[in-house]
């Protein structure tokens, strides 16, 4: 699995065994999600397959994001970095939002205990982890941190920090892709809210990309900086255009005329 | 005439003039996203004369190019959605989306010309020495399109009144 010759072979052994443990992990996902699927279709009408599969695939662009030859390169390529940080902050979970694993956890689960995880749902903590201003800035924010002090540099020599820093850019992730596509959230805020938010935040994006060519990261060769933050730049464009599109969709499905309304109410709640 | 048809007609005009907002901000939002797209197909990636970023650029340059990049493609996508829902509310009125078109693709045009290409100076059209003959060219169409825009947003908002007037007339 670890083709690599520029990592030491103590090191390498380390790295193997982390790798067994994501697989055991992203195997655990997988069948928990398939378990909870059949559990959902004995009492409610059957869960739509392409969420199982857009499920699926979340799970395999994290795996491609952390175990394998990618992963491996990009502990010493920014271009590699940059792009297991695309799929592991942006397409994965974007594709997991819309595998809806909560409204099926909730069907899975007895009606009690749904009652008073929805509940958990309404408090204010998660209203704060999910209002788009709040998830913007763990996002892009924390984004401008890594980039911009030597944050970067410092993951790299830390196992622990380098852990942290991943698992935050996942879950910032996906805070913030619920945040604007929140068909699972008890309370939405409103469309033009959100648009302007999320413009905002993808002009964050966009500026850091281009901050990131203009003075290049230390430990990184310009060259490596450039194609890194080229690939930030349309890289985020491809996954940000989906965002949108789905999010427009919403709205397009929100704003329907009434006389039409009924007819398709389903495509809605999924 | 049966009076069945004579109300469907009377009931898309009503509701074209109805959404004429809606008309101008589909077309205005379509019409950016259109030029920025044409600007980073043509211009970026297949005639390679502009660059993705140039050593001149000033930091509000960069601000500015991540703004209109990101408002570019959400207004693409966005102006596309509401054009579907003018089309399902019977409300499109094409003339008032063109006009929109080239007004937001004219004046787009024109902020990227002398703005940012200019003051800002986030790339250059080509980087060649008559440079200047490519600003001229690029900055005098665009003007032709916001000029022509927004002749077409006056005369069709001026036939909305005119319409508005003869129905009052009648009823």
């Amino acid at each position: 699995m670890i083709s690599s010759n520029h990592i030491p072979h103590t090191h390498q052994h380390q790295w193997i065994s982390v790798d067994i443990l994501l697989i055991l992990l992203f195997t655990a996902l997988i069948l928990l999600y398939l378990y909870a699927v059949i559990r959902s279709n004995r009492h409610y009408k059957p869960w739509p397959i392409f969420r199982a599969v857009l499920w699926v695939f979340a799970v395999i662009s994290a795996a491609v994001s952390l175990i394998g030859p990618l992963a491996d390169r990009a502990h010493e390529h920014f271009p590699a970095h940059m792009l297991t940080h695309l799929l592991l902050g942006m397409l994965t979970p974007l594709l997991m939002v819309g595998a809806a694993p909560l409204t099926l956890f909730l069907r899975a689960i007895s009606v009690s205990l749904a009652r008073r995880v929805t509940r958990m749902m309404k408090t204010r903590f998660v209203r704060l982890y999910t209002n788009p201003i709040f998830t913007s800035l763990l996002n892009i924010g924390g984004l401008w941190l890594l980039y911009t002090t030597d944050l970067y540099s410092q993951m790299h020599h830390n196992a622990l920090l380098y852990a942290f820093i991943h698992i935050h850019i996942f879950l910032a992730g996906y805070l913030y892709t619920l945040s604007f596509i929140s068909l699972e959230l008890p309370r939405k805020t409103s469309f033009l809210y959100r648009a302007s938010v999320l413009l905002v935040s993808f002009a964050g994006h966009s500026i850091l990309s281009k901050y990131i060519y203009s003075n290049s990261l230390t430990g990184v060769p310009a060259e490596e900086a450039e194609l890194g933050s080229m690939i930030m730049y349309y890289g985020g464009d491809i996954i940000d255009g989906v965002l949108i599109f789905v999010f427009c969709l919403q709205w397009y499905r929100v704003a329907k005329p009434r006389k039409y309304q009924y007819a398709s109410y389903d495509l809605v709640k999924g | 005439m049966n009076p069945q048809t004579k109300r469907t007609d009377h009931s898309a005009l009503s509701s074209r003039y109805h959404y004429l907002g809606r008309n101008l901000l589909s077309g205005l939002l379509f019409g950016v996203g259109l030029v920025a797209f044409i600007d980073e197909m043509i211009f970026h990636q297949l005639l390679h004369w502009h660059h993705f970023y140039d050593k001149s650029t000033k930091d509000v340059g960069l601000i500015s190019d991540g703004f209109f990049h990101a408002f570019s493609w959400f207004s693409t996508i966005g102006g596309l959605f509401l054009f579907a829902d003018l089309r399902r509310r019977g409300a499109l009125w094409v003339t008032r989306w063109m006009g929109g078109v080239l007004l937001g693709a004219g004046g787009f045009q024109l902020y990227d010309g002398t703005i940012q290409h200019k003051l800002m100076r986030i790339h250059q059209i080509r980087y060649v020495d008559s440079v200047y003959i490519y600003d001229w060219v690029w900055n005098i169409l665009a003007t032709i399109l916001v000029l022509l825009g927004t002749w077409i947003v006056i005369q069709t908002k001026r036939k909305e009144r005119s319409m508005k007037a003869a129905s009052h007339d009648k009823f």
